[in-house]
């Protein structure tokens, strides 16, 4: 569905909103996923992000969303000023994923105390822009929804019990979407919902056996 | 939003509502939003339209490649020499908002970041000569908006899809529709306004230098501005065009979908594959922008 301001914004900083505005979503979602500004990131690019990305400020673009700084935030011009001052130490790199990988994308190689987290995402227009790997799992985020990512055992209930634990806390689903292609031959749930998960639904899914681990990702915009 | 200029019309003449009531009504149905707040929204965005011009037109900034900055604020104080005062000063205007989009400055991307120049030149400079306010500026928005919506879902609005005429064509289009209804014309005069700009712009490539969207994008911006200015006078003087906004919609997607990636934002074709285009990419004089006062 087409919204009045998509068509008469976003408002952002420019040049571009592939790759400008596309690339700071890219590392606020990257960050919302670490769940934190990072203390160390790695950044890959490929394709015309790689090539054109300097000329567009993607990579100051990139490394202002890892601190938190949205699209339209005027602080990206200095964004490595501002990057150096929260404590983040980033490297790009270029990475040669091939003819079929989205020419826009960027893989995110995130520490923060002690945690780590690797995240794979493009630039796919528009501003617009889905998140497609998590360590190792295929997902599909845009985040424009609080989403909820949980690794479980492949066993049955575990989506009916999640599904009843939002609907306790008055939370409305947006999607859902359960993946096993993942490793350990574990099911991965990526639920996007409408109001944000509470620490109490949050630390009740955690509580199960049969959950290995579950990530909450804000809504970014 | 509607998915043709036809129905947008048609939802006009059968509900009684002018066509700006129209688009705030399906935004409101569709986005779940009040009408103020929308509008709210739109006052904000109008804002910040107006600055990114004024930032353009002090002449100070200059994007991180050194191709584009400063040229608004010469045309906005060296012109006019042929034109009257208010198109120069539209063009001048168009510049500078894609001199501060390549310097990293806050635009609206209206549609595009790369056509971010075209509506709010024309809005303003036609809103300034026909002295009205800013709600009739609103109005004239959301016409612009409704037209954007026609052509996002019927064709594209990007120029790695459509070419530069599905950027700053889209861009006309919806610029030539603001000012139509701005200038008091018809809901039909509108519609043909929306016809007779993109109808100039078919077949645009993009082919913008080093992939940056600066050359020939700012002088895409004013001639663009410049030709939905032209539409929109036409219209209203009740001048008409055989085929339906539509279907030169249409034909702008069929344009887009033939034209070869070489000329779709790849930089590998047009002005952007010129001997001169790959001796000026080789020249990076500095690698921060300046001049946007934050």
């Amino acid at each position: 569905m087409v919204s009045l301001f998509d068509i008469l914004g976003p408002v952002m900083v420019g040049p571009s909103s592939s790759h400008t505005a596309g690339a700071c979503r890219l590392g606020l979602m990257a960050r919302a996923i670490l769940g934190g500004t990072p203390e160390r990131a790695r950044i890959q690019l490929h394709g015309s992000f790689a090539a054109t990305g300097e000329g567009h400020g993607t990579h100051r673009a990139i490394v202002g969303g890892l601190i938190g700084l949205a699209p339209d935030d005027l602080r990206l011009r200095q964004a490595y000023d501002e990057a150096a001052e929260a404590g983040l130490e980033w490297e790009f790199e270029t990475i040669d994923l091939g003819e079929d990988a989205h020419p826009n994308t960027a893989i995110f190689n995130l520490e923060r105390a002690g945690e780590r987290v690797r995240v794979r995402g493009a630039s796919i227009g528009g501003g617009r822009i889905e998140v497609h790997e998590i360590d190792g799992f295929t997902v599909s985020l845009g985040g424009d929804y609080h989403t909820l990512v949980v690794q479980a055992n492949d066993e049955p209930g575990t989506i009916a019990t999640i599904a009843g634990i939002f609907a306790k806390d008055g939370v409305n689903l947006a999607t859902m979407r359960v993946d096993r292609t993942g490793r350990h031959k574990d099911a991965l749930m990526t639920i996007e919902a409408d109001e944000p998960i509470s620490d109490k639904a949050l630390t009740e899914i955690r509580s199960y056996p049969w959950l290995h681990w579950a990530r909450r990702i804000e809504k970014i915009s | 939003m509607h998915k043709s200029i036809e129905s947008l019309l048609r939802d006009a003449e059968e509900s009684g509502r002018s066509l700006p009531e129209v688009v705030l009504a399906m935004e409101v149905a569709e986005s779940g939003r009040t009408e103020e707040e929308i509008r709210e929204r739109l006052r904000q965005t109008l804002g910040i339209m107006r600055a990114a011009i004024d930032e353009g037109l002090k002449g100070e900034v200059r994007s991180p490649s050194g191709l584009t900055g400063g040229r608004s604020a010469r045309l906005w104080h060296d012109g006019p020499r042929l034109l009257g005062p208010r198109v120069t000063a539209t063009l001048a205007r168009a510049i500078a908002t894609l001199e501060v989009n390549a310097a990293m400055g806050l635009i609206v991307a209206a549609p595009t970041a790369g056509a971010a120049g075209v509506l709010p030149a024309i809005l303003i400079s036609a809103g300034e000569y026909m002295e009205k306010d800013d709600d009739a500026l609103l109005d004239a928005m959301l016409v612009a908006g409704g037209v954007g919506g026609v052509i996002a879902q019927r064709a594209s609005l990007a120029g790695a899809e459509g070419g530069c005429q599905a950027e700053t064509g889209s861009a006309a289009a919806m610029g030539a529709a603001a000012v139509c209804w701005l200038g008091g014309g018809t809901n039909q005069q509108v519609a043909t306004s929306i016809a007779l700009a993109l109808q100039g712009l078919l077949g645009l490539i993009c082919d913008p230098i080093g992939g940056l969207v600066e050359i020939p994008c700012i002088y895409r911006n004013a001639s663009a501005a410049m030709q939905a200015i032209a539409a929109a006078e036409m219209a209203l003087a009740g001048l008409d065009f055989p085929i339906p906004a539509d279907e030169v919609i249409d034909v702008m997607d069929e344009v887009g979908r033939r034209l070869p990636a070489a000329y779709r934002e790849t930089a590998q074709g047009g002005l952007a594959a010129t001997p001169t285009a790959r001796r000026l990419v080789q020249i990076q004089p500095s690698r921060h922008p300046t001049g946007i006062s934050v």
